[in-house]
């Protein structure tokens, strides 16, 4: 690999503060070699050549830490190769996949079977979870220290929660013991039953049967009392209501945890269901325009640090049925930035808080090298054109499927170009 | 009374909801079932404004007298009428509604009524057939035929709606009567008051402009009209009551509730109804305050004038 140079851009940094114009360049190995305002046409080999991005936007390589891939089991939704190409296109170069596969990562030689194909299929960096429990039954827990030695990097149930204290009690104390990262999704499943929108006005009107939002809250209400007593470390995957958000203030000088939001939660609410949309059935709900409005409150005061896309890629024929029939989750890797930059040109949140929620804050929960543009790491960066305005068009989609909740939306901001490793590996 | 041919204009298409419906909409169908109700009264009942139409009842949950009422309220128009009972044939065999519709659809038929378990499925299908639908209950959304002959009966006992006071009690949580009324009784000018538990009150209920009472002798107090609704005996089993026993001392229509309303208070309900759980026996058969039998005979004429006019569109 030759050498490269990027000059002439807006680079945005959090892990290292920087945001301001310079360049980057990038070594024969693929790594960081210099990075700043101090990186300019002056001070580079004259004969050498370089890009100039034009004031364009560099961000570290996004790092999703909630996605689901299909493989194995469910592969006409998502394969490892559509998922990377997806990823890609929304300058995604690190994913957290979940373990809700068929048959669930629940022991080592689904491991195995996960690295490889995570190897030979995609060229996005894959960092696999695994169940908390056996067969995501709730009940027996997982070997967190054998599955982390063959390259776990967390564990979750990924769509349930562990609705047993004792058994979380006791999933603390062992991720306790062994420095394993544990990730809730955060639902009491009794109050949630049956449940398929928001209890409220909509759920009314449309007939529906509603999740509470104190069934969110419960759950992150009683895992933050029991990491009073062993404090491992905790993240509760994704939160949808202020009532959550309240427990999560309240909690944050007793015990450590992080927290992270769905892009659908900050940037959708309850109306935007209308007549039956399933494509917006969504876990956690889409709540109510005060809860959005406090989750981005929750982000601009450091209480919610990670920002994910929930990709949950599912068949056009598992969305086509009645609202109560049809499967939850949607397909929004390649969206993620795009629709993340709205609450910027929206003067929501502020550019770097956005991109810190997407790059350092998900690496240093993971403890991984990745989200910075640190000298010495791999070049994993994207350009992005920040006011390029484009529309969601279902045919336009690369992921394999076209569950977008944001179908016809107008955003600004588009990703140009993805590097890992510094090698172009998408152009728009 | 004469019943002309002439196309009357309705704004929709479908007949899902009464949500989707404007005042005029439902004037139109309420002047058009009146002209149906002597008719229904007199020796021959046939009429040729259908014929040569297809009529499709579809029926996902089973139902007697909505189904029998639409089947033969299309059989007086002169309609083509032909009844499905899903619940035992397609679905079983992993059929989705939309193939379903799509199926029926390529037999070209003029009007589709459906009845589903689930909210919602009446508007999937009508995306996906050219006909008109007609939603006979969906889930625990609308039931839109029901409200209109509920608000007919109210017109043909009182004579107005506007400014009437009137009580729907009982299981609201899970009943689409309950949603149509509120939407239709509010539209046409009725202060309405809700009485349930607050087990079976829906969320936010109250937005819908509503008040909502947990307490029945305050909630029917100077009404109009009593609404009570069917208590699903299936809820028991979720905790959302303790007995029927207690239902009924707190919730069920019993004379004493009844003195808090008007003197010339009048007792509707859907059915079918669960005698001695959600209303006394001998009120429910009182015919000088009971005008359950009438709700029935003017569905027929409701439904004739839905038939017609969204087979017209």
């Amino acid at each position: 690999m030759k050498k490269q140079y990027f000059l002439n851009a807006n680079i945005v940094d959090p892990a290292n503060s920087v945001e301001e114009l310079g360049g980057l360049i990038i070594n024969e190995n693929g790594k960081i070699e210099a990075i700043g305002k101090k990186v300019n046409k002056n001070n580079i080999p004259s004969r050498e050549k370089f890009i100039d991005l034009k004031e364009k936007y560099i961000f570290p390589g996004l790092i999703d830490m909630r996605v689901f891939v299909g493989e194995p089991g469910f592969e006409y939704k998502e394969n490892f190769k559509t998922l990377s190409n997806a990823a890609l296109a929304g300058g995604v170069t690190s994913v957290v996949t979940m373990p809700n596969t068929s048959p669930v990562i629940d022991n080592v030689s689904m491991v195995d079977f996960l690295k490889r194909r995570g190897r030979d299929k995609s060229k996005i960096n894959i960092y696999p979870t695994a169940t908390l429990t056996k067969n995501l039954e709730g009940n027996n827990m997982n070997e967190f220290g054998l599955l982390q030695k063959k390259g776990i990097i967390g564990f979750t149930d990924g769509i349930k929660t562990i609705q047993n204290t004792r058994v979380m009690s006791r999933i603390m104390k062992s991720a306790y013991d062994l420095n394993s990262l544990i990730i809730q999704h955060a639902e009491d499943f009794e109050l949630a039953k049956n449940g398929q929108v928001n209890d409220g006005i909509i759920a009314t009107k449309l007939g529906l049967h509603g999740i509470p939002d104190y069934a969110e809250k419960i759950i992150v209400e009683r895992d933050l009392s029991l990491l009073q007593d062993y404090n491992c470390r905790y993240h509760i995957s994704q939160i949808s209501s202020a009532k959550s958000l309240e427990v999560i203030k309240r909690s944050k000088d007793n015990v450590n945890f992080t927290t992270g939001v769905s892009i659908n939660n900050l940037s959708l609410n309850e109306n935007d269901i209308g007549d039956f949309r399933t494509f917006l059935k969504l876990s956690p709900p889409l709540r109510t325009e005060d809860d959005r409005l406090s989750l981005i409150k929750g982000i601009n005061q450091d209480l919610i640090e990670v920002i994910v896309s929930d990709h949950k890629p599912e068949d056009e024929e598992s969305k086509r049925l009645t609202f109560s029939q049809a499967a939850t989750g949607a397909s929004g890797i390649e969206t993620l930035l795009s629709l993340a930059l709205e609450l910027f040109h929206n003067e929501s949140l502020k550019l770097s808080k956005i991109i810190q929620c997407l790059t350092s804050n998900p690496a240093k929960i993971l403890k991984i090298d990745k989200g910075s543009l640190s000298i010495g790491n791999d070049a994993d960066f994207c350009i992005v054109d920040l006011f390029k305005p484009w529309i969601v068009k279902k045919e336009n989609m690369i992921s394999k499927s076209k569950n977008t909740c944001i179908e016809d939306k107008k955003l600004q901001g588009k990703v140009l170009n993805t590097y890992i490793k510094g090698v172009e590996l998408y152009k728009c | 009374m004469a019943i002309n041919n002439n196309a009357i204009k309705i704004s929709q298409k479908h007949l899902l909801g009464i949500q989707d419906l404007s005042i005029s909409d439902v004037k139109l169908i309420l002047d058009e079932a009146k002209k149906f109700i002597s008719l229904n009264k007199s020796k021959n009942k046939k009429l040729d404004i259908l014929r040569g139409k297809t009529q499709i009842n579809l029926f996902f949950e089973p139902s007697t007298r909505t189904q029998s009422s639409f089947e033969l309220a299309g059989k007086r128009l002169g309609a083509d009428v032909m009844s499905m009972n899903i619940t035992n044939s397609a679905i079983k065999k992993g059929e989705t509604l939309i193939d379903t519709a799509m199926t029926l659809n390529a037999m070209h038929p003029d009007i589709i009524v459906v009845r589903h378990q689930d909210s919602g499925a009446s508007n999937l299908l009508s995306q996906k057939v050219n006909c008109s639908v007609l939603n006979a209950g969906d889930g625990r959304r609308e039931h839109p035929t029901q409200a209109l002959l509920d608000a007919l009966t109210i017109i043909e006992k009182k004579k107005k709606i506007e400014g009437l006071r009137i009580a729907i009690c009982g299981d609201i949580l899970h009943s689409r009567v309950a949603r149509s009324n509120i939407f239709l009784l509010n539209m046409l000018g009725a202060e309405v008051n809700i009485v349930a538990p607050t087990n079976l009150m829906p969320k936010d209920i109250e937005k819908f402009g509503v008040k909502t009472f947990s307490n029945m002798k305050e909630g029917v107090k100077d009404c109009d009209i009593v609404m009570m609704l069917r208590l699903q005996n299936e809820r028991m089993s979720s905790s959302f009551l303790s007995s029927n026993r207690e239902y009924y001392e707190y919730y069920g229509l019993t004379p004493d509730k009844l003195e808090k309303a008007k003197k010339d208070a009048i007792i509707m309900h859907p059915g079918p109804m669960n005698r001695g759980i959600e209303i006394d026996t001998k009120l429910a058969d009182d015919i000088n305050k009971s005008v359950i039998k009438e709700q029935v005979e003017l569905g027929v004429a409701v439904r004739m004038a839905c038939l017609k006019i969204f087979c017209e569109k």
